[in-house]
């Protein structure tokens, strides 16, 4: 196959999106026009609006020739489109975090009854959602394609499919956040979204599952390296999570609303199974992926320990799935149930641990770099904060601890500690590793801008997890403050308005961190926009240059 | 590929593989990680032993302690009634007035109430009942629908404006909002109120105003403009006023008529409960 006769084709299955997407708009035209429901017929709109955009785009990439493949090339550019909308969400996500954050601080300036799609119960989903999926989600998926390309030496498979998983992934996310401000919900924890958006998803991630294990494949290298097998756990796994929990029934097939086919207890089962394995497999394995590759990377040394890699990823992925029942201590859970939860979680720790210890040794030899570059600082305190949640969620999965912290935000800051300690710093430090890469600069603009944001969203963490240990270990100690005669001695607004000081700070920090965050697209725009492309170092591969 | 090689900064061999540029080094397992591993799988094996843990054909393994969450429970609930169950149900049975009188009786009816109150009420009357714009204020003497026992009790239970069979409803006029009266005249009736309420006012404009309240306002408020609490008719003469006591506040009042809403709590409170908390809101309210 010779360079020249390839390059001038469209890539593979580009005429195949090209009908689907002319199909799909002409079936939600269809579905908007036939249907009665408000919400169903605004969201069949926006699907209808992404066909046409698609299909306006194809047509004219196919017909101008700017469409084209480079088989002997990395597929960068959907790379690059997943670093820009990895920031965009994440600007996004943490600004509605800072949104309701102040809500909680403030109910009375914050309230708008007139406006429904501002109230917390509709903007927190998108929050979550937003943070997770859109701005986590779009960092593993654009990682995972530079880091499969790189240990593989192999392009991505499937033509013009990593492009549909790109935009197939932002079309799910603009479905779920639109419906969740026009009230459309399923109520089920990180799985809000109703059932056509949840079929479209299943789409886009089956797709994103092929090209994974496509350029697996084709690898031209003999061993696969650990990030590919975390990468795969995760999308193995939350394919078949979001399968099972998001099982429903539809009103009608041009109706919004869907009903769950589990109920009671079972339901409530499967809804933790799935939500404590979104954090094991999307928060946890996938960015350990991230880390396996980057850290080591960055810093210019081998990973500590190859076989402790193998013999926590193993029992990290084998223990994690069965934690879930610790969500539902004391509740209508048999007991028998919760005990398995309890004691796979502490038996979770070291497993979990496996990630830090191989992180944070890979430094050994490189700690000089703690002082020089800040990226690795940042790398270094994702992989402590790391550390530290997995520690403490198996001590709050404890019954008698449990006891104490469920339902109040001890919670809420454990999940903050790994959300925006682990998962964004490690994210963040991916970023600033490839866009250099990406854009052929030679390093990023400001090492000082890197700096300020390190510094401002580490300080925002450390407030915010304070805030809400003091007032987690607050509240769940007047909650359980009896009278001498057996009354309850605080009534709920009592502990609620005991909190104002702590949602207060907990507001400040989000804010800081978002700050960083903003410093840091400000720093990447002006990267990208520095003059002088070099080639980078990292194009080493022998075979296949960076396109 | 690459060959197995030694690192130099830790002297430790690597794999021989090779990504990226990204080599692996031959630690071992670390001997802490691994023996805190194997404690923690001992205390599981271990909780499992003693506590109800796996589930079976038959059931599941109940655990050598015997523990179980459900007896606990009901254990529990056994202290708490020998500790008040004697005098739930002297609540059950007594009047209100039984109840007040009791000293003990009402002492417990008052933890119940006050426990009641603060997960119910205490959102819109505020965690004292000092209420707040809107939301009348429970500890002065000042009623809307009177303050004897029987009165509070027949509110709670019934609620107001809930359009429940029972529940209190008054509706004052929207003077100016359904254009009743021209805005000249609710200036006028404004001055006229305040000084019913005993502060100075522009006489000229009250004397106006005379008229117009005995026709449209007397036959609720009362000509003095004392109000009637059997019609839910506020008081006009005192200082305690549900929507604000301002100018401004007295004028939108007229305008617009408000009145709030209050749920209808039987059905969702046992009676019991309603007697209780009656017991409580009266005996903090100002005689």
């Amino acid at each position: 196959m010779s360079a020249s006769a390839t390059v001038a084709a469209p890539p593979k299955g580009s005429g195949a999106v090209l009908v689907l997407s002319v199909l799909a708009a002409f079936l939600a035209i269809m579905a908007a026009g036939l249907s009665e429901d408000p919400i169903f017929r605004f969201q069949a709109g926006l699907a209808c609006l992404a066909g046409v955009i698609s299909a306006f785009f194809l047509i004219g990439g196919l017909a101008g020739g700017t469409l084209r493949d480079a088989p002997d090339r990395y597929a960068d550019g959907v790379i690059k489109a997943g670093v820009v909308a990895t920031m965009f969400w994440a600007a996004v996500g943490l600004l509605v975090g800072v949104v309701i954050a102040s809500q909680l601080a403030w109910p009375r300036i914050f309230y708008f009854p007139e406006a429904g799609w501002l109230n917390f119960g509709r903007l927190r989903p998108v929050h979550t959602s937003g943070v997770i999926f859109a701005f986590g989600g779009n960092a593993l998926i654009a990682t995972s394609f530079w880091v499969v390309q790189r240990t593989c030496k192999a392009r991505l498979a499937g033509g013009i499919a990593p492009w549909f998983v790109f935009w197939g992934y932002q079309l799910f996310i603009v479905l779920a956040a639109t419906g969740y401000l026009a009230g459309a919900t399923q109520g089920r924890e990180y799985a809000e979204p109703e059932w056509y958006v949840d079929i479209w998803l299943t789409i886009v991630w089956v797709v994103y599952l092929l090209v994974f294990l496509g350029t697996i494949w084709k690898r031209r290298e003999p061993h696969i390296y650990v990030a590919n097998w975390f990468y795969l756990a995760f999308i193995v796994t939350i394919a078949l999570l979001h399968l099972v929990n998001n099982a429903a029934v539809p009103v009608g097939l041009l109706n919004h609303k869907s009903y769950g086919v589990f109920s009671g207890v079972q339901d409530a089962l499967v809804q933790w199974w799935y939500g404590h394995n979104a954090v094991g497999f999307f928060l946890t394995a996938g960015f350990l992926g991230m880390m396996y590759y980057f850290v080591p990377k960055r810093v210019e040394r081998p990973v500590y320990s190859y076989r402790l890699s193998i013999v926590h990823f193993w029992a990290l992925i084998f223990i994690y799935i069965w934690a879930g029942p610790h969500h539902l201590h004391y509740t209508a859970l048999p007991q028998w149930a919760q005990t398995l939860g309890m004691t796979f979680s502490i038996m979770l720790w070291m497993p979990s641990w496996g990630g830090m210890i191989n992180g944070l040794m890979t430094l050994s030899g490189a700690w000089d770099k703690l002082r020089t570059d800040p990226v690795v600082r940042m790398m270094v305190v994702s992989i402590a904060f790391y550390g530290m949640s997995t520690f403490e969620g198996p001590v709050m999965s404890i019954r008698a601890v449990n006891a104490l912290s469920h339902y109040t935000d001890w919670t809420i800051g454990h999940v903050h500690s790994g959300a925006l300690g682990w998962v964004g710093f490690i994210s963040f430090g991916a970023v600033y590793c490839m866009v250099p890469w990406l854009w052929k600069k030679p390093a990023i603009y400001s090492n000082k801008l890197i700096e300020w944001h390190f510094w401002l969203a580490t300080t925002g963490i450390l407030l915010y997890i304070a805030a809400m240990w003091v007032s987690g270990i607050m509240e769940g100690l007047m909650w359980r403050e009896y009278t001498p005669q057996g009354f309850l001695a605080y009534s709920f607004i009592e502990t609620v308005s005991a909190k104002h000081v702590e949602n207060v700070i907990r507001m400040v920090g989000g804010a800081m961190y978002l700050a960083g965050a903003l410093i840091m697209i400000v720093n990447l725009w002006r990267t990208a926009r520095m003059p002088g492309a070099v080639e980078p170092a990292v194009a080493a591969a022998p075979a296949l240059a960076t396109a | 590929m690459s060959e197995r090689e030694t690192d130099a900064p830790t002297g430790v061999e690597t794999t021989g593989h090779e990504w990226d540029g990204i080599k692996e080094l031959d630690n071992p397992l670390p001997r802490w990680w691994l023996w805190i591993w194997a404690a923690c799988v001992v205390f599981a094996v271990g909780y499992w032993v003693a506590m109800p843990a796996w589930p079976g054909a038959h059931g599941y393994t109940r655990g050598l302690l015997r523990a179980s969450d459900r007896v606990a429970v009901t254990d529990s609930l056994k202290v708490l009634d020998a500790q008040r169950g004697a005098s739930a149900r002297a609540l059950r049975t007594a009047s209100l007035e039984e109840i007040e009188r009791d000293p003990k009786l009402s002492a417990y009816a008052q933890q119940v109430g006050q426990s009641v109150f603060g997960d119910n009420c205490a959102t819109c009357h505020g965690i004292g009942g000092t209420g707040g714009k809107g939301y009348p204020n429970l500890r002065d003497d000042v009623w809307l629908w009177g303050g004897r026992l029987e009165d509070i009790q027949d509110t709670i239970t019934h609620g107001v404006r809930t359009g429940r069979p029972g529940a209190r409803l008054s509706q004052m006029p929207a003077f100016g909002r359904d254009e009743m009266l021209p805005p000249a005249t609710i200036d006028d009736l404004t001055e006229y109120v305040v000084k019913l309420s005993g502060r100075p006012a522009d006489a000229a404009a009250a004397a106006r105003a005379a008229p117009v309240f005995a026709e449209q306002c007397a036959s609720c408020h009362g000509v003095a403009g004392l109000g009637d609490q059997t019609i839910g008719a506020p008081n006009l003469t005192d200082r305690d006023w549900l929507y604000g006591p301002g100018r401004a506040d007295i004028r939108g009042q007229i305008y617009a008529g408000n009145g709030g809403v209050m749920p209808t709590w039987s059905g969702r409170l046992s009676p019991e409960t309603l007697k209780a908390l009656a017991v409580y809101v009266h005996a903090n309210a100002g005689q």
